[in-house]
Formats: C-alpha cells, sequence, structure tokens
C-alpha cells in the first residue's frame, strides 16, 4: 500500500495499513472546498488493488473543514459500500459524522429514467414528429369543446362573466387600434409605391386606386391584422392561462363544477370574434387612406379621381371576403393562444414555451387559411 | 481520539470569528411599504452560530423583516448591519460580496423551473467558485442527499412535490457553505417526519459549521426545538414586543400577548 498522497500544506491525506486487513487514512490540514484538497480518485486505484476490509479515520491534525472534506468522504464511503469495506467513522469530528449520517438518512432514488442518453439528428426528428402527433388528438378535443361551448353560448347556458367578456373586448379592440393604424397605413403606403412602379410604365397611375383599395380591404388588412393580433393577444392569452395553470386556478374552476372552457376560453374566442372584423374593417380603411395619400402627394393623382376609382374598385364583395377572413384569423388567434395556455405545464419556463407556441401556431394557422381562402375563393368566382 | 473541528464551535470559520459575538445588527429599524408603516423602532442583534427565529402573527411583517436582512427592500428608516458593516449604507461591490455571505431559502422554494434540480444547486458554484464541473457534481450530491433528495438530480422543479422543492431550495441555500442562512416558513408544507428532519439538519448546521440561522416562523414545535433567540413581532401596536429565548419567553415573558403566542391561546 503506498505511503503518502502529497499535496499543498492546506489539505493532504496519508494512507498507513495498521494491519493486513485495516487502512488508517489521516486527515491534515485544512479541507475547504475552495482551498486544493486530494481528491479521492488520487487514492482510488490503490484501494481497488488493495484487500482492505476495513476503513478507520484519524483526522486529529485536520485544522478545519466544510463541504469539501464532506464531498470526498461521501464518495470514499460509496465506493467502500460498493466494495463491501467496512468504514468505522467514529475518528471523523462528531459534526462530520452527523452531517454524513445525516446524508445517508434516506436512500438514494434509483431508476429515475433520467440518466442523460445522447439522441441523433433522426431520433430528434422522429421524437419532434411523434410529439405532433401525439398532440394532434388534445387539439382536435379542444377545438370540440370550444364549439360545444360555442352552442352552449348561443342556448344562454353557459357559464361566464360578462365583465370579462367586455374587458377582453377593451383590451383586443380600442387597445390594439394604434399599432393596427400604425401597421396599416405602413402596409397600404408599400402597396401604393410597389403598385406604382409598375403602373407608372404604362401610363396607368389611376389603378394604384384599385391596387391599394382591393389589396388592403379584401387580402392584406385581414392578414396584417390577424397577424399583429397574434403577436399582441394570442400571447396574451397563452400567457394569462399559462400562468393561471401554474397557479392551479384552473383546477380551482373545474373543482368548483366550472367549465374552464365556458369560463375562460369562451370569452377570448367571442372578443375576438366580434372584434376582428371591426379591426380589419379599420386596417383596410386606414390602407386605403395611405394609397390616397401617397397617390395625391407623390404621384400627382387627382384627390377626386382617386376617391372615384377607389369608389368603382369596391363592393360590398371586397368587404366580405377581407371581413370574413378576418373572422376565421382572429378565431384561430384565440384557438391556438386558449390551446396553449391550456396545455400549459406548471412552471415559468412552461409559460414561455407555451406563449411561443401560440404565437407560431396563430401565424401558422393564418397562414394556411389565407391560402386556403384565397384559392377556395378563386374557384368560386367571389 | 480528539477531533480537530468537532464542537459546536465553526470549523468553518475557526481563526476568524467566535460564536456568540454579534454577527447581525437590527437597529432602529423601520419597515413600510410607501406611507403604510409595517412595523417600527425594531431593535435586536443574533449572534454568531445561533438559531434565531422571528416569529410573529400572520401579517405582522416577518417575512418583509426578512426581506431587508437579505437585501431585497430597503428600510424606511434605520441599519442593518452584518458583521459591523452597514448593508444599506455599503457601495454595490461590498452588498455584492455580503449576499454571497448568506443563502436563503424562499417560501415557495423559488426553485429556477428552467434548471434542473442539479442545476439549480451548481450555478452559484459555477458563479462563485473556482470548481471544476466534475467536482460541482460531487457538491450537488452532497447537498441533495443532506436534503434527502439523493438522485434527484435530473429532475425539474415542475417534476416534485412542494415539499420536495422546499428541500431543493435548501440545498441550493447551502450550496457556497453560507456563513448565515435565511429560511422563510421552512415547515409550512412539510409533512411532519421531514419537518422533524428539517429541524434536525438545521440544528446540524449550527452545531457541524457554526451557520447562523434566521428562520421566519410560527410552528411552535419546530420553535422550541431549533431556537436559541428570537424576536416577537406584533401586528397591532406594529413593533417588536419582546426578545429572549422562546422557552423563557413561553413561562416568564412580562407580556401575556407573547405567553399566549407561545402557548397557543391557552393562557
Amino acid at each position: 500500500m503506498p505511503g503518502t498522497v502529497a499535496y499543498q500544506p492546506t489539505a493532504n491525506i496519508e494512507v498507513m495499513r495498521q494491519t493486513d486487513d485495516a487502512l488508517l487514512i489521516k486527515l491534515i490540514g485544512a479541507w475547504r472546498l475552495q482551498q486544493t484538497r486530494p481528491a479521492f480518485s488520487d487514492i482510488e486505484p490503490s484501494l481497488r488493488e488493495s484487500t482492505v476490509t476495513r476503513i478507520t479515520f484519524d483526522s486529529q491534525s485536520m485544522m478545519a473543514w466544510d463541504t469539501g472534506l464532506l464531498t470526498f468522504l461521501s464518495q470514499l464511503i460509496g465506493f467502500a459500500q460498493r466494495q463491501h469495506i467496512e468504514i468505522d467513522k467514529s475518528g471523523l469530528p462528531n459534526g462530520v459524522q452527523r452531517l454524513l449520517n445525516l446524508a445517508s438518512a434516506v436512500p438514494a432514488i434509483k431508476d429515475t429514467g433520467r440518466e442523460k442518453k445522447s439522441v441523433g439528428f433522426l431520433g430528434q426528428i422522429g421524437a419532434f414528429s411523434i410529439d405532433i402527433l401525439r398532440g394532434l388528438p388534445a387539439s382536435l378535443s379542444f377545438l370540440g369543446e370550444t364549439i360545444l361551448s360555442l352552442g352552449r353560448w348561443l342556448r344562454g347556458k353557459a357559464q361566464y362573466r360578462r365583465s370579462d367578456l367586455f374587458l377582453i373586448i377593451q383590451e383586443v379592440g380600442p387597445q390594439g387600434l394604434g399599432i393596427v393604424a400604425l401597421i396599416s397605413f405602413l402596409v397600404g403606403l408599400i402597396v401604393a409605391y410597389m403598385g406604382a412602379v409598375q403602373l407608372v410604365q404604362f401610363g396607368a397611375e389611376i389603378y394604384i386606386a384599385d391596387l391599394v383599395a382591393i389589396g388592403m380591404v379584401r387580402e392584406m388588412g385581414a392578414l396584417m391584422t390577424g397577424i399583429i393580433i397574434a403577436g399582441r393577444t394570442g400571447a396574451a392569452f397563452a400567457a394569462q392561462l399559462g400562468t393561471m395553470q401554474v397557479n392551479e386556478e384552473i383546477d380551482a374552476l373545474k373543482t368548483l363544477g366550472i367549465s374552464a372552457i365556458d369560463f375562460l376560453v369562451l370569452p377570448r374566442m367571442l372578443a375576438l370574434i366580434t372584434m376582428m372584423p371591426l379591426l380589419t374593417l379599420y386596417s383596410g380603411l386606414i390602407g386605403v387612406g395611405a394609397g390616397f395619400a401617397v397617390a395625391t402627394t407623390v404621384f400627382d393623382i387627382g384627390a377626386f379621381e382617386y376617391y372615384h376609382q377607389t369608389i368603382r374598385a369596391l363592393d360590398l364583395r371586397q368587404f366580405g371576403v377581407g371581413i370574413f377572413k378576418g373572422t376565421i384569423y382572429g378565431a384561430l388567434v384565440a384557438y391556438s393562444g386558449c390551446l396553449r395556455g391550456m396545455q400549459c405545464g406548471r412552471s415559468a419556463q412552461a409559460v414561455g414555451e407555451a406563449t411561443t407556441s401560440a404565437v407560431v401556431t396563430s401565424i401558422l394557422l393564418i397562414v394556411i387559411a389565407a391560402s386556403a381562402l384565397t384559392i377556395v375563393f378563386y374557384k368560386l368566382g367571389i | 481520539m480528539t477531533h480537530a473541528a468537532n464542537s459546536h464551535n465553526s470549523s468553518n470559520t475557526a481563526g476568524k470569528q467566535q460564536p456568540g459575538e454579534s454577527h447581525i445588527v437590527v437597529r432602529d429599524l423601520t419597515m413600510a411599504y410607501g406611507d403604510f408603516i409595517v412595523q417600527r423602532d425594531l431593535n435586536f442583534t443574533i449572534n454568531r452560530g445561533d438559531v434565531f427565529i422571528i416569529m410573529g402573527g400572520s401579517g405582522c411583517g416577518k417575512s418583509t423583516l426578512m426581506k431587508h436582512m437579505i437585501g431585497l427592500m430597503a428600510p424606511a428608516k434605520g441599519d442593518i448591519l452584518i458583521d459591523e458593516i452597514n448593508y444599506w449604507q455599503a457601495m454595490p461591490d461590498m452588498q455584492d460580496s455580503i449576499k454571497h455571505r448568506f443563502g436563503v431559502m424562499f417560501q415557495a422554494g423559488a426553485l429556477w423551473s428552467s434548471l434542473t434540480l442539479a442545476e439549480n444547486i451548481a450555478l452559484p458554484l459555477s458563479e462563485y467558485t473556482n470548481l471544476s464541473k466534475a467536482e460541482i457534481a460531487d457538491v450537488v450530491s452532497v447537498k441533495l442527499a443532506l436534503v434527502g433528495l439523493a438522485g434527484f438530480e435530473q429532475f425539474y422543479p415542475s417534476e416534485i412535490s412542494g415539499g420536495m422543492k422546499k428541500r431543493a431550495s435548501l440545498a441550493r441555500a447551502m450550496a457556497l457553505d453560507p456563513e448565515i442562512l435565511f429560511f422563510d416558513e421552512p415547515s409550512s408544507g412539510l409533512d411532519p417526519i421531514s419537518s422533524r428532519r428539517l429541524d434536525e439538519l438545521i440544528l446540524e448546521l449550527r452545531d457541524s459549521l457554526g451557520t447562523t440561522i434566521v428562520v421566519v416562523t410560527h410552528e411552535l414545535a419546530s420553535i422550541f426545538t431549533i431556537a436559541d433567540n428570537s424576536v416577537y413581532l406584533d401586528a397591532e401596536t406594529k413593533t417588536m414586543l419582546t426578545t429572549g429565548n422562546p422557552k423563557m419567553l413561553r413561562d416568564q415573558s412580562a407580556d401575556p400577548r407573547v405567553r399566549s403566542f407561545l402557548n397557543r391561546g391557552e393562557v
């Protein structure tokens, strides 16, 4: 058996063989975590090769200790248990003995399934796909429950607070007017400029009015409002419901026999379904105003001329298509925001993930719906 | 065999400070939320190596007092001295270095939800020590074992119970072997056995490492088991009524409100 493992004067050990099968470990110096001290791995190989069956300690020369000593000893004890070596702790300071006893009072749990496994790229794709597939029934069931809740509302049987509905309507509608106006004006301006660059080549600047009017009222107004509402309101819905999930507020509702869908999801869904048509109309008109400003100031088109052309281009059908699309986008945002909020886990991290997921899902669904509706309306000739 | 470091006094602090000397001094402290005064004229001293209880009825400002002591809330008036340094008058660097000397176990655990238990405990170690990853992992295992959570390294806080979160929070508070440990309602939400184990651990930390321990609680069983000293805050008069060893206060306090509190209202 080796004699001494030498270290800096702060902490040291001497390993001495007392009899053929007994070993004395002498602890010397200050065994502090933040100072250099022997590691268990330094003596492990020699212990492994030896035939000792018993280890004792001498701590008379130890000046001080903290967790640094405990980590060393707990590794040594763990090793000794595996090797069936008896450990006699009586030579250790009383405090160390008591803390070691406390640390071993509750045995470590095993087979937690938390061993770190490395997953390859294909494995990650597979896991991701399985997650999506497993999430699909839950999403559909949530959709079904929401539709049933809307049915109960139509029959006047849904349990929800009207004041909540009006509060959400205020948050979604009036408080969103500023940002919707700004974005719509800028989009209208961009459409006008983009159109003008092409139309000027044919001397057809007047058709800027048609382009902006139909573009904004029929498509862009609804699309831009949908995306703004997804970021602004859908994220807020997910964060609100997610935090309620963390605080067990949703469990509290359920135990009272109140449907969380009626109480929380329905008012949000109704608020968006009622506000989105109005916001879409508002967005379209602001966009048309932006086109008017660009055409009359930059491209010298007469104000009356532009107005007349706009009126000719727009009919109720264009407004109807835009408002219909806006309403659908609103329902999709409410669905995604509430779905992700209700599915939220029970931690701050989960709330963040739910919020991100709500916005991504909303925008994805909006773009899919926009494409599908555009094709359907084209085929129907609307 | 004589032991080098086995007594009540701290091996951790050997050669520096001695038990019994003042560690935290609260002087003329008034606490307020805006114009609303929570407590006024608080004066008491916490000795090194003592288990000190902040007690009083619900809403009397116990947790607020702790927030003042751990640097989360500034006093409306008065001082808090830690090792004779006036915390709220100190420069930010000094405040930070004082903060590294204490650990806090919050009421609901306050574990970082995006980190595993091992990562929660490892964070202070990786930020404020030069330990290698392997050494940090060893410390994490020991700390978790001390609070009865051996093997839970890879669990996230959302996957364990409320009582386990509290214990993991204690493991995190102990990560840096702090000189002072603060506990906010440690026993609430724990089963009797875990609660008893926690009391034992508090006493072990005091006896083995000489840690000064400040506990906010109104659990009488725990108070009588662990306390060396205490302060009683009163919600009605908005000030402290007394300070002293709770067992002595229970039997000998001149104030009937304190005796009543410590006898479960049976006086």
